[in-house]
């Protein structure tokens, strides 16, 4: 008996110019129709068996969040069907109900009724929240007291408290800190352990590599891909590859117009380019998966030894590698004016998860300092995800041997 | 999504911790932070109820007939303005209920019906302070009416369900047109005027009388002053027609209800 079937689900908004427009159509009995419908998820159709754990993933405005209020009941749907078995938990947003006057006890109390507790139960799970959250005293001090790591905390305690059958969760996962993010991570992993159904939404590709083997893609409120989390990771992959593509085009446009270019332009940058080992185009990549970075560029005066260099920083700014073709011995290819040329840097991506800028500059012999003909910043981001090499943490993907023995030898 | 009547009750019914945790927190949040705390609960009605009788009661006497004596204008004020606070109360919150708990509905699943349920409790709470400071009073200066007092239970009950009706219903709609809350509250002051609480029926010309007695809160204040002035047992006037359309109103709400549920999420 599956845990959850949607058949043909969709969610039509009624969007009208005027409030009066609305009204004048409610007084016909809705013979007049003065709205334009937009449909936020239309002929959505699959089925979760019981203790699966299934991503949804997509970009922003896919449908994710409106096929959770459907399944959750807190909309109603416009066509099709759904129907969830036994006891339900959405973590759609953290902290809801919560009153700033009142102190931790008396809203962790309240929400725990919210989520349908009774007294005993709300008494039961008390002790939970307050371990859990880690806050101790505080849960005497009123929530306007809190900072918002401690607000989160609770909530999510408070949230996670109670065992369900089916857990929802859009995004609240990537809330607090490292540590605290580690320990709902785990909390949720408990909850799959003992036989919870887990529907994971969120737009980022390897929260959903951790924790599901199955995911579900939607793109404009259709169901694209439907299969295993790897696969439709790749699909998802590709999406945002290509749409990064235009965005890459109008950086480019736009690189020209603002200040995140400089140079003398005696040598012009034309394209920048991540390509995975099978060279084709991509802006994601798995730990220590090896890339090939593409440079190219057009000198507008003959010049005799140009030389290309990258770095590339982290979501901070902080530099994370950087070399270029002179320190790396390449030799030169002097060139005529208009001609093309074209660096690679073959790289072995041995770097932690995460956003990663690519800075590139052409400039003579082995620094920019001599003549920098044209530096172009953050010119490439890529994400890089969680994929074979995993289980550390860190910007650096060292490469390790560990070992465990008796001590004396 | 939205379940017969009878899922629904139970459904209310296994949330009753949250209803009442809400109401108490309402009750609470008010006083916080104040030194006195709950105790203002209590002051205002007592100096209203003070004003009412001993102010207006000797200042009034003189001028209504059929009220000739100094406590009797005043308990015949707070008859009237007493319960229809509560009325008011009950109508005004549910009016907004919807729309201030918003976030929650969107969010959150759970029985809709429990914000009416809270607007319901809340109003009883505040009601009962009020009322056992009248009541206390009215022992106090030997006017307590006996027995007949309980003729204002089924009265209250009838009233509540009456304005838990209509401003559910209303509720719903102001989701959508935020002019209705507007609108109540004019309708209110109107209606407030057209019901014999401050003037008692007596001084209205016939026609106006029969006016009087279409508007079906008319019949209710009657009982109710009835009761706390004469001491005589409400008769049917007072409150079956009232039960019936109070019966009209919680379905019409229900029926809106139903139809709009869906929607209502999406508008919040």
């Amino acid at each position: 008996m599956p845990r959850i079937v949607a058949r043909g689900l969709g969610k039509k908004y009624r969007i009208y110019r005027h409030p009066l427009a609305r009204l004048v159509e409610w007084a016909s009995g809705d013979r007049r129709v003065l709205h334009h419908a937009e449909w936020a998820l239309r002929g959505v159709s699959f089925e979760v068996a019981d203790g699966e754990s299934v991503g949804i993933i997509g970009m922003n405005g896919a449908g994710k969040s409106t096929l959770l209020r459907l399944l959750t009941g807190t909309t109603q749907p416009s066509e099709g069907s759904f129907h969830v078995a036994g006891r339900v938990a959405a973590l759609l947003e953290l902290g809801l109900g919560m009153h700033p006057e009142f102190d931790g006890w008396r809203n962790a109390m309240l929400s725990l009724q919210l989520l349908g507790l009774d007294d005993r139960q709300v008494r039961d799970a008390l002790p939970f929240v307050r371990e859990f959250s880690e806050l101790g005293s505080h849960m005497d001090q009123p929530v306007r007291t809190y900072s918002t790591g401690m607000q989160v905390r609770l909530a999510f305690s408070v949230a996670t408290a109670v065992r369900p059958d089916v857990l929802i969760v859009d995004e609240a996962l990537s809330v607090g800190d490292a540590y605290f993010q580690h320990k709902s991570t785990s909390r949720i992993r408990a909850f799959q352990e003992q036989g919870t159904t887990l529907l994971f939404v969120t737009h980022d590709p390897g929260a959903v590599k951790a924790l599901c083997r199955r995911a579900l893609l939607l793109d404009r409120g259709t169901l694209l891909r439907d299969g295993p989390a790897d696969a439709v990771f790749d699909y998802y992959n590709a999406m945002i590859a290509r749409k990064e593509e235009d965005a890459h085009i109008e950086q480019l446009e736009s690189g020209g117009r603002t200040v995140t270019r400089s140079g003398s332009r005696e040598a012009e940058i034309t394209a920048v380019t991540l390509h995975g080992a099978d060279g084709a185009e991509r802006a994601t990549f798995a730990v220590a998966e090896p890339a090939v970075l593409e440079v190219r560029f057009r000198p507008r005066v003959a010049m005799p030894s140009p030389t290309v260099g990258f770095v590339i920083r982290d979501r901070l700014g902080n530099d994370v590698f950087g070399t270029n073709t002179f320190h790396q011995g390449v030799a030169h290819q002097p060139c005529a004016a208009g001609g093309e040329l074209v660096a690679r840097f073959a790289l072995g991506l041995s770097v932690g998860p995460g956003s990663y800028s690519v800075t590139v500059a052409l400039h003579t012999e082995h620094a920019h300092v001599d003549a920098s003909f044209d530096w172009w910043d953050r010119a490439l981001l890529f994400e890089v995800v969680p994929g074979e090499v995993r289980g550390f943490t860190g910007v650096a993907a060292l490469p390790v041997r560990a070992s465990l023995e008796r001590g004396g030898g | 999504m939205v379940a017969p009547l009878g899922t629904m009750l139970r459904n209310l019914w296994s949330y009753r911790s949250f209803v009442l945790g809400m109401a108490s927190r309402e009750f609470r949040a008010r006083y916080l932070g104040s030194v006195l705390g709950s105790v203002w609960a209590f002051l205002h009605p007592l100096t209203l109820v003070f004003l009412y009788t001993v102010v207006f009661g000797h200042l009034m006497r003189s001028r209504i007939p059929g009220i000739d004596d100094a406590l009797g204008y005043g308990v015949f004020l707070c008859a009237g303005i007493f319960t229809w606070t509560a009325f008011t109360e009950i109508l005004q919150r549910s009016v907004t209920v919807f729309l201030e708990n918003g976030n929650l509905l969107k969010k959150m699943s759970f029985p809709r019906a429990a914000l009416p349920a809270i607007v319901l409790v809340s109003a009883l709470v505040n009601f009962v302070i009020v009322f056992s400071i009248l009541l206390a009073l009215l022992l106090l200066l030997g006017r307590f009416p006996g027995w007949p007092i309980l003729g204002l239970v089924p009265l209250l009950v009838v009233q509540q369900a009456l304005a838990l009706g209509i401003g559910t219903a209303l509720g719903v709609v102001n989701v959508f047109f935020r002019d209705v809350a507007h609108l109540l509250t004019i309708g209110l002051q109107l209606w407030f005027w057209f019901t014999p609480i401050v003037y008692p029926i007596s001084i209205l010309g016939d026609r106006m009388q029969t006016l009087a007695h279409l508007n079906p809160m008319t019949d209710l204040v009657a009982g109710y002053q009835g009761i706390l002035l004469h001491g005589a047992w409400p008769t049917w006037h007072a409150w079956l027609p009232q039960a019936i359309l109070a019966v009209l109103a919680l379905g019409f709400a229900r029926a809106l209800f139903r139809r709009l549920a869906g929607e209502l999420a999406d508008h919040l």
